[in-house]
């Protein structure tokens, strides 16, 4: 064979070639911006228009930025130090700082009430967002409502004291009466609830408040991005129980009920935030008991409360229609009640399916609070228009406020949007 | 002999209303319109008695009094002589106009920005990203409140278009762009202009039946009639040789500095423009990624079967991907142009005249009719959803899989 080979072929290498490099495009950063920016002809005339406008975005907000004065107290003290020049005044920021973030209203030595309340919301919803955390911590999530009502509020201890006894006591009887039928764990628990409140709140002395630790505070002294955070807070947690209710009422077969449900859903869903708070601030008056004064912001809460829940029950009630038809029929087979299989089979899958769409309607949600500005409530949009942009100082300072409440809306929006996809991929795994 | 007796009849205990299946629901829901019914009867004797209290009743006879406002964007005739009635059909029609230039603008902003995101281009993908968080995460209030001030404060007032050396000039002659608003040129309805409009309406039937013609002859016999040229000549070449035919019968009257303020032309206020730009990039934040969705909806083997089958990339995408990918986008498109239509009712917070503006903002603070005013407001936005809903559920109808 060797000698054929020796006729044939002129010349055989004996010896490998040793591995070279690749040529220089073809790895590393030059092939990647090949690959990414200027892949083809047109791809590489968006990429140009693209840095453009980066350029051209950055080269005008940059220097009005970084140039930015952040220590005087007046607007007009602010342009004499800029001398013509293009920059911002900053110093808005600092000089209404305090008011930007609680209004103007509230008293400035008690800010670390509201302060205290945002810290320990941290804390109480840790163990809700994070599954990892220990158990054990809910029950400060528990307590947390009445404590941050006490903190905001103010006045006399009893009034959360006595709410939280309501609860406590309710959750007592429910315990002890669910093993023999839920009907009357549930129905027992909320009778005994309303009896504490009704005795206690006649137990309460009128004048409690003058002479309670913390110094109350009327509601209408609520303002800023305190208020904001607060009518979100508030209002997504009270909807999420009563979204629950609407969407299993939704999916009954008692047509009464699920008609009162479709209807309260649909009328919600229908018209627009903004005339919802217009029947707050100027026909839910009516409805109210006519020696009654309901302030408004607790008309507000009701308001968008009941919207958040239509909206809730939609999502959640997706979550109910997602969940295969034979988890409901294995309930049944297994001979649980319907308050046992909902409790125990569906709505533990139902609620993990719609998390994402729940996320999503909070969000949404915060943004809307902006809304509350339209019916004279100073949240953070309401202070800048109001009271900042009309007083002599600093009328005339439009971005710089307006770009701080952007910031803070963005921070805290895509801060949970974030964290829905990171729950997202945490629920896929036990999917598949 | 043995005798089957029927079961023991059962007398009707009460403790069966709760436990009995049979019973149980009816129970429930006696409870449920009884509590319907008291909350209905407590909340109605509150209200009759606060109305009492007032002095007022319920009446809408105000509808018809003069309103006594102005309106400074209407689109039919309005003057401060005008009934409540006719204002708030005003504010409706202005609703209805933002509504829809936002609707349309919204799906071009989001059409393209959620097609750019799944470019094969790095920066413009990231760019498009960024985008899409900054508009979804800020609330819709700020950037109308954010836009309405750029156009305010810093346009040019319509007296630096004056002088012989003006600080501004219009663009190309005709637009105007100013602090108060944009002028632009206004059409002029000439004689014979009816025959160029009815030429022009014919022509984009003719350029439908040719379209359709040519599909069906596709499908029939696989013979491809070139598309986008003849439907474009179609559709435009009757109409331009009418135009001149009959002696140019449209004109177009340009906006001109008359005193203080332009005049002539149309103006597009600068409330309108603040409310039709946010809402359309607020809104095509939202569009872009249901598009971007619907298209990664499509799963990769359709495409790769297409390729095989041997269309090229366009086709690919016009007859396999996009009738897929537009089944998944509609729904959700569709409940954004919903969500337009309610956020637009934000316009009182910029001063543009829509329904919420003038029903439910200066005729409730003139009349103090408020519960009527909210009334009426709330079902005029009920009727346009519950439109829009049902158009919807035909369109899905239209549109689902059909499954065996």
């Amino acid at each position: 064979m060797s000698d054929t080979h020796a006729e044939s072929v002129a010349f055989v290498r004996e010896t490998a070639i040793p591995p070279a490099a690749p040529p220089s495009t073809a790895i590393g950063p030059v092939k990647w911006v090949r690959d990414n920016l200027f892949p083809t002809w047109a791809n590489a005339l968006l990429t140009i228009a693209a840095i453009y406008l980066i350029w051209l975005l950055l080269s005008s907000t940059l220097p009005w930025i970084l140039g930015g004065i952040w220590n005087t107290n007046s607007l007009a003290a602010c342009r004499e130090i800029l001398d013509g020049r293009s920059a911002a005044c900053f110093s808005v920021l600092t000089d209404r700082w305090h008011q930007l973030l609680y209004g103007f209203k509230y008293p400035s030595e008690l800010y670390w009430r509201p302060n205290l309340a945002l810290l320990m919301l941290f804390l109480a919803a840790a163990p809700v967002l994070f599954f990892d955390l220990p158990r054990k911590l809910l029950i400060f999530t528990g307590l947390y409502p009445f404590i941050a009502y006490w903190l905001i509020w103010g006045g006399t201890i009893l009034t959360p004291l006595l709410a939280l006894a309501g609860f406590v006591v309710g959750y007592f009887v429910y315990a002890r009466f669910v093993k023999s039928s839920f009907a009357k764990g549930f129905f027992g628990g909320i009778a005994a609830a309303l009896i504490i409140w009704f005795i206690g709140g006649a137990l309460i002395p009128e004048d409690a408040s003058s002479s309670a630790m913390l110094e109350a505070i009327p509601s209408r002294d609520l303002g800023g991005f305190m208020l904001n955070l607060m009518l979100g807070v508030t209002c997504v947690s009270l909807s999420l129980p009563i979204g629950i209710a609407l969407a299993l009422g939704r999916q009954s077969n008692m047509p009464l009920i699920k008609g009162i449900s479709v209807v309260f859903i649909e009328f919600i869903r229908g018209v627009p935030l903004i005339t919802l708070l217009f029947v707050a601030s100027v026909m839910l008056a009516y409805f109210f008991p006519p020696e009654s004064t309901v302030d408004l912001f607790l008309r507000v809460v009701i308001m968008i409360t009941m919207f958040a829940s239509a909206y809730i029950a939609e999502v959640i009630r997706g979550g109910l229609a997602a969940l295969p038809k034979g988890q409901y029929e294995a309930a049944d087979s297994l001979g649980l009640d319907y308050a046992q299989a909902i409790r125990l089979i569906i709505l533990p899958q139902a609620l993990k399916i719609s998390i994402p769409g729940i996320v999503n309607i909070a969000v949404g949600l915060f943004k809307d609070t902006t809304l509350v500005s339209v019916i004279s409530l100073f949240d953070i949009v309401g202070m800048i228009r109001g009271p900042i942009l009309a007083s002599t100082d600093w009328n005339g300072v439009y971005w710089e406020l307006f770009m701080f409440a952007s910031i803070l809306f963005f921070v805290v929006c895509y801060g949970i949007s974030q964290y829905s996809q990171w729950l997202e991929r945490r629920l896929a795994t036990d999917h598949r | 002999m043995t005798t089957l007796t029927d079961p023991p009849k059962e007398s009707f205990r009460l403790s069966m209303l709760l436990n009995d299946t049979r019973y149980r629901s009816l129970t429930l829901q006696a409870i449920a319109a009884l509590l319907l019914a008291l909350a209905i009867a407590y909340l109605g004797n509150n209200l009759i008695q606060n109305l009492r209290a007032a002095g007022l009743n319920i009446s809408y006879d105000f509808l018809g009094n003069p309103s006594n406002y102005d309106i400074n964007q209407t689109l039919i005739d309005y003057s401060s002589r005008s009934s409540h009635l006719r204002a708030a059909v005003v504010g409706i029609l202005n609703t209805l106009l933002v509504a829809f230039l936002a609707c349309l603008t919204a799906t071009i902003f989001g059409v393209i920005a959620g097609v750019l995101r799944l470019s094969p281009n790095w920066l413009v993908r990231k760019l498009m990203a960024v985008y899409v968080e900054i508009f979804r995460n800020i609330p819709v209030l700020i950037w109308i409140i954010i836009i309405f001030t750029l156009m305010t404060a810093s346009m040019p007032a319509p007296s630096a278009f004056r002088g012989d050396d003006p600080a501004s000039t219009m663009l190309l002659g005709a637009f105007a762009f100013t602090n108060r608003g944009v002028y632009i040129p206004a059409p002029v309805w000439g004689a014979g202009s009816l025959v160029v409009l009815g030429v022009f309406v014919l022509s984009v039937i003719g350029a439908f039946i040719y379209r359709r013609y040519a599909t069906k002859l596709l499908y029939d016999t696989g013979r491809l009639l070139p598309m986008l040229w003849p439907s474009l000549a179609i559709l435009l070449l009757p109409s331009i040789l009418v135009y001149f035919i009959l002696g140019s019968p449209i004109g177009l009257e340009y906006p001109e500095l008359r005193g203080f303020n332009f005049g002539g032309g149309i103006k597009i206020g600068a409330p309108l423009i603040a409310l039709w730009f946010a809402l359309s990039i607020y809104t095509g934040a939202f569009i872009a990624e249901n598009v971007r969705a619907g298209i990664l909806s499509v799963s990769k083997g359709q495409t790769e079967a297409a390729a095989a089958l041997g269309l090229r990339p366009g086709r690919i995408m016009n007859l396999v991907v996009l009738p897929q990918a537009l089944r998944v986008i509609i729904p959700p498109l569709i409940s954004q142009y919903l969500n337009i239509t309610k956020n637009s009712s934000l316009a009182i917070a910029v001063g543009y005249a829509d329904v919420t503006a003038t029903l439910g903002g200066i005729t409730l603070n003139q009349t103090g009719r408020a519960i009527e005013c909210v009334l009426l407001l709330m079902l005029f936005y009920l009727t346009i959803s519950l439109l829009i809903s049902a158009f919807m559920n035909v369109y899905n109808n239209a549109t689902k899989l059909k499954e065996r």
